[in-house]
């Protein structure tokens, strides 16, 4: 394996990972601040119960999240300098952004919360909570405004080869930065659905399926599996939606990712949607694939009309050569591929079905939840097992629905990591192949990726472990028990 | 001065910053084991500074984003010259992150031993290693074109930058006891008071060592006298310690680190990384900067951003001033 694959790889790895922390924390965290506000509001106990469960859980994944993020700011230096000197002058003000503007709010706010209980007045711990989850949101703006940078680059000017800023604001009004950002965050709050309709459920059936007793735990599930089911609802109708939108800029801003993803081969008009293909998808000719589909839905995807021609990949192939040349630059630190010619074909077994998990795994999630409204319409508790199974393993889905999301957009735009931008700067592209650092070894980018990989596998065993014993304990395990008197003196509400 | 002038120097303040405030709570982290005799002690030590080191950490990736923002060869270089140690510190602060939210969490002796020993790297790992890269890149390292590292590994590990690792170590170490004096009540309290104490001028030995050899090797007349003025504030926080004046003895040893950042930084100035190869493989100031729009831009983010940090923070501080002791510590409610 060379540097490329390795730096690939490990770039990969930890993306994903990262990014199954971080919908649950934008989502969980401001859904816990919703319910804190609902107790600070009505100070009834349940709300109050809902916060400090939801809260644990919501911390326990927190501390995942923001520590693997710390990984992600490093790796363009560490495995990508040839990258990060292309679009220093681009790229690393967002990141700069984000630190000052948001992670700072984030993480200072979030110990305050954590430890404020009872030595700060109600409504300033609140807002502490709110500081913290909606700056959490914020940084998520600022990653993908500089993500979207690479998909679609805008604000710019070429100077001696390299890219420089001209607006902060065209970075930040990105039209792809806005459609990827309502599109993840309403990702977020689906997997925050899920997970509350989930978990509440299993409650609910454990431990109240047959008592018609309507005792304070029963609310607090009720209550979690109505909001989580409402959340979920409305965040899969935003995530269809931002989707929507998000692929019909990508038909004008990447047309070879979307081609891809339909397994598009020989440009149609108007073109039908494959919802299902057997056969080898991996050959740009399209030579044995079958496919189920609906007819004049993509053109309808892609330019809102059902009989515009959409472009497949073999015609597409001819236009990139033009515009972006046969063959790589001849360059030593191209290694193999100096001088070749390039493959502007992504993956397309990753890309085609990388889509169709994102939308199917996505629309289970979204049956789910409309299911658990259904079966528990006025105050009515299951008493199968089937569904509380169902529940939990739905918490499964939206997260996979996400990686596979991300997988996908990062996937479509090889050999890209600077996608050029078809109506932009002449010039302002780089190739995947040419980001990669110059002088760091196969050996060290591979022991990174090892140790990363190790520890972030023992991290997920501990934090699943750790998810589903706070989980099953339920309220009891995050409320002190009654008899706990505090004393005015108290020092520490909360101590680790 | 110039944008790009005043971006090292903002640079600087950053890693000033962090290596204040992240280094008393990695100093604390040391202490777990070294002051700690049983765990509820252990506890206090870690809720000292439970609701502020995430706040503190901060600082680093602020300084970080902030150097890929302003002097992208800068940041591509330090970060992919320096790539294990840099891996070291990663691996060492997604541990250290985790395990202060995670060893309470359960109630089991082997549990919290694992974290406790995941703290302990955690906390000794990073300053040991800022301290190598950060001395490194400000004292000259072989570097070759495009900020390729020439001559593997054993490069990294010149004097000037072991020193600076052991400065780094020992100075949080001495940190972290007149924070953990500062913030405690009891008997754990005079244990720290009198490891700083005793242990003070060893400690900071490393940190003298370092100030006078970059000088010697490296010193115009102001970084000098900037050094200067570190070692006075070190030889005073000694005595202010010994005066049982902890809140000046803190209070000095920040004056000490932000005189070692800054006459580390000023006396290679205007280079950023000199090359020990080729003085034109240098990164300096003036061939490293952004262009002068995305200066501005980051000017004005942080001109608003770091007065309200300071605000938030300081308040932080300030919500959490109480001192804690064993008896304030609450029994373990766990699932």
């Amino acid at each position: 394996m060379d540097v490329l694959d390795v730096a690939r790889w490990q770039f990969a790895i930890t993306t994903v990972y990262h990014f199954l922390m971080v919908p649950l924390t934008i989502g969980l965290s401001i859904v816990v601040a919703v319910m804190q506000t609902a107790w600070v509001r009505t100070g009834k106990a349940h709300y109050l119960a809902m916060t400090k469960f939801w809260g644990k859980l919501m911390l326990v994944n927190f501390a995942m999240g923001v520590v693997t993020g710390i990984v992600q700011e490093f790796q363009f230096g560490m495995t990508w300098s040839a990258y990060s000197r292309f679009v220093g002058d681009v790229f690393g003000a967002p990141l700069a952004m984000e630190g000052i503007v948001a992670f700072m709010v984030e993480s200072t706010f979030l110990g305050l919360w954590i430890f404020g209980w009872s030595r700060l007045p109600k409504r300033v711990h609140l807002a502490c909570l709110w500081a913290a989850s909606l700056a959490s949101t914020a940084s998520a703006y600022f990653i993908l405004s500089a993500n979207s940078w690479m998909q679609h680059p805008v604000g710019i000017q070429l100077v001696d080869g390299k890219p420089q800023l001209t607006s902060i604001w065209a970075l930040l009004t990105n039209n792809t930065a806005i459609a990827a950002f309502t599109h993840t965050v309403s990702g977020g709050f689906a997997v925050a659905g899920t997970f509350l309709v989930g978990i509440s459920a299993w409650h609910l059936w454990k431990k109240h399926k047959l008592s018609a007793v309507d005792d304070a735990d029963r609310k607090v599930w009720s209550a979690s599996l109505k909001l989580g089911a409402w959340i979920g609802m409305v965040a899969f109708a935003a995530v269809a939606l931002t989707g929507d939108t998000q692929g019909k800029l990508m038909f004008q801003q990447q047309p070879m990712k979307m081609a891809a993803a339909e397994a598009l081969c020989h440009t149609e008009a108007p073109a039908s949607f494959s919802i299902f293909a057997y056969g080898d998808v991996s050959r740009p000719d399209c030579e044995n694939v079958k496919s189920i589909t609906v007819p004049a839905l993509l053109s309808f995807l892609a330019h809102n009309d059902f009989s515009t021609e959409v472009k497949g990949v073999q015609d597409l192939i001819p236009l990139y050569e033009q515009k972006y040349g046969h063959n790589y630059p001849v360059d030593p630190s191209l290694g193999a591929l100096s001088g070749q010619p390039i493959d502007y074909v992504p993956d397309l077994p990753v890309t085609y079905w990388g889509f169709r998990f994102m939308i199917g795994f996505g629309g289970i999630a979204a049956g789910a939840a409309l299911l658990a409204l259904w079966l528990t319409r006025r105050g009515r508790i299951p008493r199968t097992k089937w569904f509380p199974r169902l529940a939990l393993l739905s918490i499964a889905t939206p997260f996979l629905a996400n990686s596979f999301g991300w997988i996908f957009t990062e996937m479509g735009r090889q050999p890209f990591v600077v996608v050029p931008n078809p109506t932009g700067v002449d010039g302002v592209f780089m190739y995947t192949a040419q980001a990669v650092s110059p002088g760091v070894s196969a050996g060290q980018v591979l022991t990174s990726l090892i140790a990363l990989t190790a520890v972030y596998g023992v991290l997920a065993v501990v934090e699943v472990f750790l998810l589903v014993r706070y989980a099953k304990a339920g309220v009891a395990g995050v409320m002190p028990p009654a008899d706990e008197k505090k004393s005015d003196d108290d020092v520490l509400a909360f101590a680790y | 001065m110039d944008l790009p002038t005043l971006w090292f120097w903002v640079i600087a303040v950053l890693w000033t910053g962090y290596f204040f405030l992240e280094g008393f709570d990695f100093g604390v982290g040391m202490l777990t084991r070294l002051l700690a005799r049983d765990n509820t002690e252990r506890r206090v030590l870690v809720n000292t500074i439970g609701p502020v080191w995430d706040g503190n950490e901060v600082w680093v990736i602020v300084a970080i984003g902030a150097t890929f923002a302003a002097f992208p060869p800068w940041y591509a270089t330090m970060l992919s010259a320096e790539y294990l140690p840099v891996l070291l510190i990663l691996l060492a602060l997604i541990g250290r992150g985790v395990a202060f939210e995670y060893r309470g969490k359960v109630d089991s002796d082997r549990w919290r031993r694992g974290w406790d020993l995941v703290i302990l790297l955690g906390s000794w790992i990073p300053p040991l290693g800022w301290g190598l890269v950060i001395t490194g890149v400000a004292t000259g390292l072989p570097i070759g074109k495009d900020g390729v590292l020439v001559g593997g590994l054993g490069a990294l590990f010149t004097w000037p930058a072991v020193l600076g690792a052991l400065a780094l170590a020992g100075f949080s170490l001495l940190h972290g006891s007149v924070f953990v004096a500062l913030k405690t009540d009891g008997e754990i309290r005079h244990r720290a008071h009198a490891l700083a104490l005793r242990f003070g001028p060893l400690l900071l030995l490393p940190m003298a060592a370092l100030l006078v050899l970059v000088q010697v090797r490296q010193g115009g007349l102001v970084t000098i006298v900037i050094a200067a003025v570190g070692l006075l504030a070190g030889a005073g926080a000694l005595v202010r310690l010994a005066a049982k004046r902890e809140g000046q003895a803190f209070a000095l040893l920040g004056l000490v680190i932000a005189a070692a950042v800054m006459s580390l930084f000023g006396s290679d100035f205007p280079a950023i990384i000199s090359s020990t190869v080729d003085p034109s493989f240098s990164l300096t100031v003036a061939n490293s900067a952004s262009s002068p729009y995305t200066l501005g831009v980051i000017t004005w983010v942080a001109a608003f951003g770091t007065p309200a940090i300071l605000v938030y923070q300081g308040w932080t501080y300030w919500v959490f001033r109480k001192r804690i002791s064993a008896a304030h510590i609450p029994p373990v409610h766990v699932p």
